[in-house]
């Protein structure tokens, strides 16, 4: 069996702490915003976790081609990692952002472009893992999932596209934002530095967890085969 | 690669012989279906009865609002086009044809357009049954040639993903719960586009506005076609 890479050790050390600097940077250095308070904060979890999310997405797609185009488990291995841990990262982007929404927009939830596309994008992911349940045969299902994870992964801005020709109320923090946008705020300097460095910490946890599940999803390849030589 | 258009099409028999075969295929399911009309009865009833259903569950009175009736409409359409997209792959798949096709000298995407345009005459001959009943239940003027250019392209939108998504829906243990499941989250764009395009014409609107959503549906076509053209041999491959 394969020992636990020591870079993987360390990475997992480094992220630890990271994370938990991230933490205290939110609470205690970036500075509390005049007219939403405290719940603002979470503000910083809610954008880093929504990248991820996106992030995850791109490299399914992206290993999805891989596959196809190599035929390589590791390319599925990656691909089905990614699909998991991003649609984990999603649910507590829009879990979060419904915690900001209730005091700011007076409502859990509205039909947003942005809200609706992030829950339809969990929506393609959960029937890609649902697709994947229902076929025994390895090849076929790295097959129709890279085929899946593509498709699925070109929709979505389509999707995007079709809800925003409708209005949206979802502000726009990162770049000129509509200002009739309900809950918009300037961002200052240390907010910024937070901001910045929570999406960092966040993509080296995607990073870790990625590296974690593909080993996994490795292992499990390697006992089937040997669970296939015992039967021989 | 395999994705090399020019050697795919110049497979046996040439450019000719790649619409023969696409040609062959649906041929097939039309004379087949004439025979049986298992299909298009089952998606014809079925469509009658959702818009039964939306009577009684939205109240619809004779000349309801735009938007509620290309919103009818399309929820009917979708849900009558599952119907048609998981029957035409299962008999494929049950009676070992697709094996046969498979087989057969013929380029895979010749298979993969055939099954489609197979598809879309059924969902176009539904759409086409449909139209005049509504409009004599509800009163409402549905001859509107705009209106019928979205159902087009909307319809091709919606079987050029369909058909892909039906025939990997087909080969997993749980193929009849599958395909809404991973059919409807990608074509919400179709859908969306379809019934704004559809409220727009029925209700009047100046060509401004359904523009957006005219484009939409065409970039979402042309974009699903040549994705499903590419990848449509991974699906069908043991």
């Amino acid at each position: 069996m394969d020992a636990k890479p020591r870079l993987l050790n360390i990475l997992d050390i480094i992220t630890i702490l990271l994370f938990v600097i991230a933490t205290g940077m939110v609470f205690l250095y970036a500075p509390m915003e005049i007219v939403m308070g405290q719940v603002q904060r979470v503000f910083y979890y809610h954008v880093a976790s929504a990248w991820v999310g996106m992030l995850g997405f791109l490299v399914a797609a992206v290993a999805g081609i891989g596959y196809l185009r190599t035929g390589k488990r590791s390319w599925d291995n990656v691909s089905l990692a990614s699909v998991e841990i991003s649609v984990v990262f999603l649910i507590v982007a829009i879990i979060t952002g419904s915690i900001w929404a209730r005091p700011i927009w007076n409502t859990w939830w509205t039909w947003d472009p942005r809200l609706t596309t992030t829950t339809i994008m969990v929506l393609i992911y959960a029937a890609y893992l649902m697709l994947r349940s229902g076929i025994e045969d390895p090849d076929r299902r790295a097959r129709f999932g890279a085929v899946y994870a593509i498709i699925g992964f070109i929709s979505v801005p389509l999707t995007f596209l079709s809800i925003r020709i409708f209005r949206t109320i979802h502000p726009v923090v990162i770049g000129s934002g509509d200002p009739g946008a309900e809950g918009s705020f300037d961002m200052s300097t240390r907010m910024l530095h937070t901001f910045i460095f929570s999406l960092i910490v966040f993509s080296i946890i995607f990073v870790d967890l990625l590296w974690h599940r593909t080993r996994l999803g490795g292992l499990a390849d390697k006992v089937e085969q040997l669970k296939l030589k015992l039967v021989e | 690669m395999r994705t090399d258009v020019a050697a795919r099409v110049s497979a046996p028999g040439g450019v000719g012989g790649f619409f023969r075969a696409l040609w062959a295929i649906v041929w097939k399911d039309l004379a087949a279906e004439l025979r049986s009309r298992e299909l298009l009865s089952a998606m014809l009833v079925f469509a009658l009865l959702v818009i039964f259903i939306f009577n009684f569950a939205l109240e619809l009175e004779p000349g309801t609002s735009a938007s509620v009736t290309s919103g009818v409409l399309w929820v009917t359409f979708a849900f009558a086009g599952t119907l048609g997209l998981t029957r035409s792959m299962a008999t494929e798949k049950d009676r070992g044809c697709l094996d046969g096709l498979l087989l057969a000298p013929v380029d895979r995407s010749a298979i993969y357009f055939g099954k489609a345009i197979g598809n879309l005459v059924f969902m176009l001959v539904v759409a086409a049954i449909v139209l005049p009943v509504y409009s004599i239940l509800y009163n409402v003027n549905l001859f509107i040639p705009g209106l019928w250019v979205v159902i087009l392209l909307g319809s091709i939108g919606y079987v050029a993903v369909g058909t892909l998504l039906s025939s990997m829906a087909v080969q997993a243990r749980t193929r009849d719960v599958l395909l809404p499941i991973l059919l409807f989250p990608v074509v919400i764009p179709v859908l969306i586009a379809a019934v704004k395009g559809s409220s727009g014409f029925i209700g009047g609107f100046e060509m401004s506005e359904i523009w957006p959503y005219l484009n939409l549906l065409i970039t979402y076509d042309v974009v699903f076609i040549a994705i499903a053209f590419m990848v449509f041999d991974y699906v069908v491959e043991e």
